[in-house]
């Protein structure tokens, strides 16, 4: 496969960055019990007041709001946590929020991180109607052993009754499956795979597990006791998804996620493309005009942080043109489609040399890992399974 | 006033490590009033750290005492510390020849050591009247008869009247003492003749200067005299006589016979040659002493700063150490591979060892040292004469190579039996030339030549390896001879790494080139390509192996709030890089070459 096949919704990249449509992130950092894998920003509470959260977030909202007039919205990601156990009332009333401020663009794409069980499920009507028009599902795995060992609350037929429902409920679905679990062979992701391709969603996004710090896995490894993948059978089932998924017509456009043409997630392009997105809810990340923004991490902190300054950030940090370019190059190159080096340059101010060692550019090109076509530099297939190391040497 | 020439000796003490020379010579200096108990310091005479660490001295040091004798008279005895290694060779001759006569220490339970033999038989080629001490008799594993046995056998010396001690608990003392007075003769010299000295050895002090240790053999020395150095021409005024007792004395003067030392307001050692005669400058000696020999170093190797920074201080570290040390050179060195740094020479692989370690331990330095390398000696073509090499980076083209000429040692080797076949093993794969082998006991007396540049490749190591450490080994120079020597050069990803190229016998190029693939396999990180790494001789592939390609790196998700995260992980990679030295695409991190360089760890 070549890495034009690939290249599928080109970055219209454009030039004046006021009339660019925004993207929004809220995060909702509660579940019902914390996944071994996962090292997301989320916590288990025994009650939520949803009234003051709710409150406080249309407070944050504001906030961004003020900063950002006169660019409508082209996208908003509810994620978390488990934003699915949100009210869909407050749902509803942050997106009657966001929309006042900003307006919405006419295709705004509007997303919201669903677990498939039943309880959840029983509201994905409401959530569609609060406006929810996308749903990202983590089905996680299709084998009841391998969702017992994720310490998923659901079984297969539970997240697949719920998957229907999603498809009946919403216009778009995505699922989530984590693969390269620990004896897990070519078969049977293979079968695993079709199976979910079935399913006749129009993105997918499939994850090789990855042990991270400070989760529960990572401490189990760290005592010997979690088995791991090999990395050649895991480079193998990469490669084997990456033919597979194209072979149905649902290409990846990243690393990990894969999309019938035009179905790519638009709010998550605008990070890989490394336009501004805003976040609001504790922990979330933007960036805005050139400014990195954090909030309060810590669910009772950053509700504090709000009542006390009417936001939850934590930290606003200008970031240098060369920093920005590390950021758009990390991100972007995660793209099939790669990144406009010129058009990056302009926007940034920073000369092309400066983002990228030319030298090593040549050197991964000659060895097939990347390849330059005028101004846009793009990983080519081999090159996506070691895209760190190609940043660590292309990156200046 | 100085002492009738009839009640002076002079001696020194001839010892393997551990066998208790400066014990006994705590004793002696101790029993003869020259310290009090308080004042005494765990071994006196080795006054380096190193020195007390590892059991030997690297300079000589001398001890004047005063000792009454059972005759009721007074006599100077000066006791001359020699150095304990075979790479001091030169100054163990020079201290032997300032002496008539050796205490041979022997350790009771251990026997005679090869490291002793040497030191014994130049004792003797200076007709030295050698007196056998066997040491540590308290023991229980003392076997006092098999060592008097072995004295006899091995040595070829009577050790019927060998005295017994043990210099921990003080037994044997006194009759050493008496011994020193009656068995050693006393010099001889005419004190009314032009001055004739000896230089035995020098060494810097911080507040004296340069400090000359000498022994008079014709003549007086004298405070305010103007002195010749014979060898290098140079006048001096000399501004102190003293000796040690182990604390300094000052003295008026010195006499025929008599050793102590002098300064001269002299500011390096390289001004000072050991085994140089220093005479009167207005009144001069017809001739100069015999013996005299320029000190060359045969072991080379570069030293270079893992912190480029340390460039400087690297400099400043080794004028420092020369200040004390002018058998050691060092020249300043580049390498694309380890960038700025020194090529220096060595003694031997001892006196390597020791300024690595000084550097290391004094100076705070962290090192990498290439791999230890002889001195070459290039036949050119079309006779155009002859080269030393002392770095294989410099050898010339082949075509340009009449022949090569390495230098070879005679080694002697104690092994217990039971280790001798493997150590047969041992020389004969490092091109040894067996020439004896006695049995003494248990132990089997060998004797080998064999190529230096074997033998500082690890041989040391193996062989403690080999014999549980129950091998002793010493060794001298016996000249160059031409070899079949090949330059092997190590390439990466067909790039050649200078640090790496050495100088091989052709017949052993294989196998090193093998060895040192294999190890910069596991050794080089594995890079986005494929990564070839060959050992060649000329343009000939003699072994290589294959780095494989990195087969998965890659972060599964990365989304907002990733890119920061990410952003650091890239920046940490990024500082990595920069203890990496890049060999055309390859970049190989500098922990790599100092295991690839590390002696003694291979097989």
């Amino acid at each position: 496969m070549r890495a034009s096949d690939l290249d599928l919704c080109r970055d219209p990249s454009p030039q004046s960055g006021e009339e660019e449509p925004l993207a929004l992130y809220v995060h909702w950092p509660f579940c019902v019990s914390k996944c071994p894998y996962c090292d997301f920003n989320s916590h288990v509470r025994a009650e939520i007041d949803e009234t003051a959260w709710r409150d406080a977030l249309l407070a944050d909202l504001a906030h961004e709001a003020e900063l950002t007039p006169g660019r409508p919205l082209g996208s908003i990601f509810f994620g978390g946590g488990t934003p699915s156990l949100m009210a869909p009332a407050t749902v509803a009333a942050v997106l009657g929020a966001a929309e006042r401020h900003w307006g919405f663009a006419s295709d705004i794409e509007i997303t919201l991180e669903a677990n498939p069980s039943s309880v959840e499920a029983a509201k994905f009507g409401a959530l569609a109607k609060a406006g929810i028009n996308r749903v990202s599902l983590g089905l996680q795995a299709l084998d009841d052993a391998a969702l017992r060992f994720l310490g998923r609350a659901h079984d297969v037929a539970e997240s697949l009754a719920a998957l229907d429902i999603a498809q009946a409920a919403f216009a778009r679905v995505s699922l989530d499956l984590i693969y390269a679990r620990p004896d897990q062979t070519e078969t049977s992701w293979r079968a695993e795979l079709d199976r979910a391709l079935r399913f006749g969603t129009e993105h997918l996004s499939l994850y090789q597990l990855t042990i991270e710090p400070g989760t529960h896995f990572a401490a189990l490894a760290g005592k010997g006791r979690l088995p791991t993948l090999d990395i050649d059978t895991a480079a193998n089932l990469f490669e084997l998804t990456r033919a597979v998924t194209a072979a149905a017509g649902i290409p990846a456009y990243e690393i990990s996620n894969h999309a019938r043409p035009g179905a790519e997630s638009r709010h998550n392009l605008a990070y890989w493309r490394y336009r501004d997105y805003l976040g609001v809810g504790p922990g979330a990340h933007g960036r805005r005009g050139g400014l990195a923004t954090v909030r309060r991490k810590k669910p009772e902190n950053w509700l504090a942080a709000v009542a006390r300054n009417g936001h939850g950030l934590e930290s606003e940090t200008p970031l240098d043109p060369a920093t920005r370019a590390m950021e758009a190059l990390l991100m972007g190159l995660r793209l099939g489609e790669g990144v406009d080096l010129a058009a990056l340059s302009g926007r940034l101010g920073l000369p092309i040399d400066e983002m990228v060692d030319a030298r090593a550019i040549d050197e991964l090109t000659g060895h097939g890992l990347i390849v330059r076509e005028r101004d846009r530099l793009t990983v080519r297939e081999p090159g996506m399974l070691v895209l760190d190391g190609i940043l660590g040497e292309i990156v200046r | 006033m100085s002492t009738p020439l009839d009640r002076i000796r002079n001696f020194s003490i001839i010892a393997h490590i551990d066998h208790g020379k400066s014990t006994l010579a705590d004793r002696l200096i101790q029993t003869t009033g020259g310290l009090t108990e308080r004042e005494m310091s765990a071994q006196v005479l080795d006054n380096m750290d190193i020195e007390k660490e590892r059991g030997i001295t690297i300079k000589a040091q001398t001890v004047r005492l005063n000792y009454t004798a059972k005759d009721g008279l007074e006599y100077q005895l000066s006791l001359m510390d020699t150095p304990g290694h075979v790479d001091f060779a030169y100054e163990v001759s020079r201290s032997l020849a300032a002496c008539e006569g050796a205490l041979l220490v022997v350790d009771a339970a251990q026997g005679v050591e090869a490291q002793t033999l040497a030191n014994v038989y130049q004792s003797i080629e200076h007709d030295h009247e050698i007196v056998p001490v066997i040491n540590k008799i308290d023991l229980p594993a003392a076997e006092v008869d098999k060592v008097k046995a072995e004295i006899e056998d091995i040595i070829g010396i009577p050790a019927d009247d060998a005295i017994l001690t043990s210099a921990k608990s003080g037994i044997g003392i006194a009759e050493v003492l008496e011994a020193i007075v009656t068995r050693i003769p006393p010099p001889k010299g005419d004190r009314d003749a032009p001055l004739k000295a000896m230089l035995v050895d020098s060494w810097y002090d911080p507040y004296l200067g340069v400090v000359i240790l000498v022994r008079v053999v014709e003549g007086v020395l004298k405070k305010g005299q103007q002195i010749k150095f014979m060898q290098h021409g140079t006048l001096h005024l000399v501004d102190r006589v003293a000796c040690m007792r182990p604390k300094l004395e000052q003295l008026t003067e010195l006499a025929a016979g008599e050793i102590g030392i002098i300064t001269a307001q002299i500011k390096e050692v390289s001004q000072t040659a050991v085994g140089d005669t220093i005479t009167d400058a207005k009144k001069p000696t017809a001739e100069a002493l015999p013996g005299f020999k320029e000190v060359q170093p045969v072991v080379f190797c570069g030293l270079f700063p893992v912190d480029a920074a340390d460039f400087e201080k690297l400099r400043d570290s080794l004028y420092k150490l020369r200040l004390n040390d002018a058998s050691f050179s060092f020249e300043a060195e580049s390498s694309a591979a380890l960038g700025f740094g020194f090529r220096c020479g060595f003694l031997g692989l001892l006196h390597l060892e020791i300024i690595q370690e000084r550097l290391t331990r004094e100076y705070d330095l962290d090192l990498i040292t290439t791999a230890p390398s002889v001195v070459y000696k290039i036949q050119l073509a079309h006779d155009k004469g002859e080269i030393e090499l002392h770095n294989p980076a410099d050898m010339p083209d082949v075509m340009q190579i009449a022949s090569i000429e390495e230098p070879w040692i005679e080694a002697v080797i104690y092994v217990p039996d039971e280790y001798l076949g493997s150590l047969l093993k041992l020389c004969q794969d490092r091109r040894g030339i067996q020439k004896n082998l006695t049995y003494v006991g248990g132990r089997a007396q060998i004797t080998y030549e064999l190529p230096l540049n074997e033998v500082v490749f690890d041989f040391y190591d193996r062989l403690k390896s080999i014999s549980r450490g129950y091998a002793s080994f010493d060794y001298h120079q016996i000249g160059y001879r031409e070899g079949d020597l090949v330059k092997m050069s190590i390439m990466v990803n067909a790039e050649p790494v200078d640090a790496l190229s050495m100088i091989v016998h052709r017949g052993t190029a294989e196998a090193r080139g093998r060895g040192m693939c294999e190890r910069l396999k596991d050794l080089i990180p594995r890079h986005l390509f494929k990564i070839p790494v060959q050992a060649a001789i000329g343009g000939k592939v003699i072994a290589r192996e294959t780095i494989a390609a990195m087969r998965k790196d890659v972060t599964a998700k990365c989304y907002g709030g990733d890119a920061t995260r990410k952003k650091k992980l890239l920046e940490k990679q990024k500082e990595g890089k920069k203890r990496m030295r890049e060999y055309g695409s390859v970049q190989i991190p500098q922990e790599a070459f100092i295991a690839a360089l590390r002696m003694g760890d291979e097989g």
